[in-house]
């Protein structure tokens, strides 16, 4: 019954040139091969956001008047709604955390290099939609601390030169941060945002797909011994989810994700208001710029920085490897352990500041 | 050039604004700044003076023309200058403006101009009236010279600093001797509840003196007037008291009545259920143990006392299962509604009919009922998702040991992998 089912599909769909793809991809063994395995972690929690994002959107209304009291539905009336929402929201977390390790995977493997320029841009793209997903979705239970680091995050990008204003009034829709946004954000949220990220991963996992794993230019890749990806690589991606999905559980059912307080756009910025973890390093930067430096603005020249900086790692591809094609493994790799540093430690102290 | 000169002197002068902004002259200041010791004193008090500020000067008060350098002028009667006037006289001179609309328009439209009418009315106005020079006049309490805006933190009569500006004759037992008078109210008044509120909660509308016994026209509330007094603030506590048992016998007793039978007059504390029974019981001071009114107030204790146990159950309940994560914030609203109901049998209780309590110490009790069986869910909820969890994390470990295992026996003849070679060879 299953052959013939199998068959009736194969004749449909060429499942046989899958299954011969499969068979012939493998993955290099090497000391560095455990790095191979976050881009599935990160793809895996992925398709846990979009399952517990479909279901969370069978109670959640988009609406200032109703989105805090429909979350805090979700968490103490509907069956396993505080699963989903507490998972949703750790699962968010750690995609983000295990995105960024997977970025400096490579950064540290020098898997950027020829012909690996589109994946890294790819990835770049994605980290940054993962980024947008982030900031979006904070806001949506509309509850104290999501709306005033809300407006601190539009506040922040509407200072950027130029264009910042107009970007600022496009997230808010608005001059402030109200129900325009919270429709906007919702609707960045579960469409547009979604469906780039499939489409761009679609092409992140093709390119993978068709340019192979990369290996390390330290090691030749004649010699380098292959481990066949199904089922060898498979299984242990497996577990590896497996894993994930364990923790995902614990941290949901040990500490589940809190609701705060509903948003009062009329009271008080709540103290110690500060954005979510991915944002911190940033956030903290622009706290200890000085109001002006030269002849602008400090936050503007924070922002320009950033802007710099992101430009500068997304053409890693050029500026990483010299005129033969081979990477730059010291000028990489050193700016590589200066970001992850700074990163960390500002991380750190805008959260103990 | 003499058209030059014509048009330019006016130009520079209008450029110097100095030359007009020079305030007017005061020789009183003048004189007494170079002077010592008292003379010395006002001259240099007045510069923080409200009046001032408003553009007054020495002379409004004590007359004389400040314009005139000869002090033998300034200060002559024909001058109008009177010197320091007599204490019997100064209402009256503050109130020769203070009580002039007219002329308080020009400066406070909004301020009332009753004061020495008030006063007049007052024990310290009657005595002062009467020849008594030792009681309070208007500089007793707002300071002369340096006189400041009630608002003014720094005045005498700001809320904050009023009762210690009445304790500087009220509780100097010399000074109240003559008069008969206790002089322990600020002490006690300093231990009550409406001073914390006021000193430590900086809140300037709790009571301080002036509050319960008007400031002007200062006068001691009398029996039946303390439950009105204290009704200006606590209105439903005067209601429920004024149609209690309590208030005939209590309007009649001597030495006050109404509020301050139970809970005195300066010294207000916190109130509690041990002034209803056991051993610092109020009511016992009337019922003895075993009466009627005894056994009533026990009751009214035990209802309150068990309204609020039930509550505080209810509470670290519901903050349990809020430090373990659990979504709670519906039930802990809805534990407010219970403590209002245990304020409004505290309130009820003042008619001293426990019927009257009943209704809101049961609402009360539904509301302790019902958020303690939220946070016991919450609590029971927490139970069974670390059970499942453990459930959950056993049966994954089972499957990732069963892959690992899998993997080994695939692996141990070496297939899955191909050597190096090998996959050179593959590719080619």
């Amino acid at each position: 019954m299953l052959t013939t089912t199998l068959a009736w599909l194969n004749d449909r769909l060429g499942l046989e040139g899958i299954r011969e793809v499969a068979a012939h991809k493998t993955v290099p063994v090497h000391s560095a091969t455990r790095w191979y395995y976050f881009g599935g972690i990160t793809l895996f929690l992925f398709g846990i956001q979009v399952v517990t994002g479909l279901l969370l959107m069978f109670y959640y209304r988009p609406t200032v008047a109703e989105a805090f009291d429909s979350v805090r539905f979700i968490m103490t009336r509907v069956e396993f709604g505080w699963l989903i929402r507490s998972i949703h929201s750790w699962s968010a977390n750690l995609m983000i955390f295990m995105a960024f390790v997977h970025m400096f995977s490579v950064v540290f493997t020098h898997a950027y290099r020829s012909p690996r320029e589109l994946t890294w841009g790819s990835g770049i793209a994605l980290l940054g939609l993962l980024l947008g997903f982030g900031f979006s979705g904070y806001l949506l239970p509309w509850n104290q601390i999501s709306y005033f680091a809300t407006k601190v995050g539009a506040d922040v990008a509407g200072s950027a030169p130029i264009v910042g204003p107009a970007i600022a009034r496009v997230l808010r829709g608005g001059e402030d941060v109200g129900a325009a946004t919270l429709t906007r954000f919702f609707a960045l949220h579960v469409m547009f945002l979604p469906m780039l990220t499939v489409a761009l991963i679609a092409f992140h996992v093709i390119l993978v797909q068709k340019n192979g794993m990369s290996t390390p230019p330290w090691l030749s890749a004649a010699n380098v011994r292959q481990m066949k990806f199904f089922p060898n690589f498979f299984l242990r991606e497996a577990m590896v989810w497996y894993i994930a999905l364990a923790v995902l559980g614990a941290l949901a059912a040990i500490f589940p994700w809190e609701l705060g307080e509903k948003a009062d756009p009329f009271a008080s910025a709540p103290k110690g208001i500060r954005p979510e973890w991915y944002f911190l390093a940033q956030f903290y930067t622009l706290k200890l710029l000085p109001s002006h430096v030269w002849f602008m603005e400090g936050e503007l020249l924070g922002i320009l920085g950033f802007g710099l900086v992101a430009a500068a790692w997304a053409l890693l591809p050029v500026w990483g490897v010299n005129k033969a094609g081979e990477a730059r493994i010291r000028l990489v790799s050193g700016a590589g352990i200066f970001l992850v540093a700074y990163l960390a430690v500002f991380t750190y102290l805008g959260y103990v500041k | 050039m003499r058209a030059l000169v014509v048009f330019l002197v006016p130009v520079w002068l209008l450029a110097q604004p100095a030359l007009f902004a020079q305030p007017a002259k005061d020789t009183c200041v003048e004189c007494h700044t170079a002077m010592d010791g008292d003379l010395q004193k006002p001259a240099l008090l007045i510069k923080g003076d409200v009046h001032t500020a408003s553009g007054l000067s020495c002379a409004d008060c004590h007359g004389g023309d400040r314009l005139i350098d000869d002090p033998s002028v300034a200060m002559s009667k024909a001058k109008g200058f009177i010197g320091k006037p007599a204490r019997t006289a100064i209402p009256q001179l503050c109130a020769k403006c203070h009580s002039s609309p007219d002329y308080m328009r020009r400066y406070k439209p909004q301020q009332r101009v009753d004061q020495f009418e008030l006063y007049k009315t007052s024990i310290h106005g009657k005595r002062l009236a009467a020849g008594d020079e030792t009681v309070a006049t208007c500089i007793d309490c707002h300071s002369v010279h340096d006189i400041r805006a009630v608002k003014d933190n720094q005045s005498p009569v700001y809320p904050l600093r009023l009762p210690d500006t009445c304790g500087r004759c009220h509780a100097d037992a010399a000074k109240m001797a003559k008069y008969k008078i206790p002089t322990n109210q600020l002490a006690e008044y300093k231990t009550s509840v409406h001073w914390a509120a006021l000193s430590k909660r900086s809140d300037l509308s709790a009571p301080n003196c002036a509050s319960c016994h008007g400031n002007h026209g200062a006068k001691p509330p009398e029996v039946e007037s303390v439950s009105a007094v204290c009704g200006n603030c606590h209105v439903l506590f005067a209601q429920m008291y004024e149609k209690s048992v309590h208030q005939p016998i209590f309007s009649a007793a001597s030495g006050g009545g109404g509020c301050i039978v139970c809970h005195s007059n300066h010294g207000i504390h916190q109130p509690s259920v041990a002034m209803l029974a056991g051993d610092k019981a109020v009511c016992s001071g009337c019922h003895e143990v075993g009466s009627a009114g005894a056994k009533a107030a026990g009751d009214m204790a035990g209802l309150l006392n068990g309204l609020d146990t039930a509550l505080t159950r209810s509470e670290s309940t519901l903050t349990q299962a809020d430090k373990y994560g659990m979504e709670v914030s519906e039930a802990q609203v809805k534990l407010l509604d219970g403590k209002e109901d245990l304020v409004k049998a505290r309130l009820m209780m003042h008619s001293f009919r426990i019927e009257d309590m009943r209704k809101p110490i049961d609402a009360g009790m539904g509301v302790a009922a019902e958020t303690l069986r939220a946070g016991q869910a919450a609590l029971h909820d927490k139970d069974v998702r670390r059970i499942g969890l453990a459930v959950s994390v056993f049966f994954i470990s089972i499957t990732v040991v069963a892959i690992w295992l899998l993997l080994r026996r695939q692996e141990s003849d070496g297939s899955g992998y191909i050597e190096a070679q090998a996959s050179q060879m593959t590719k080619e």
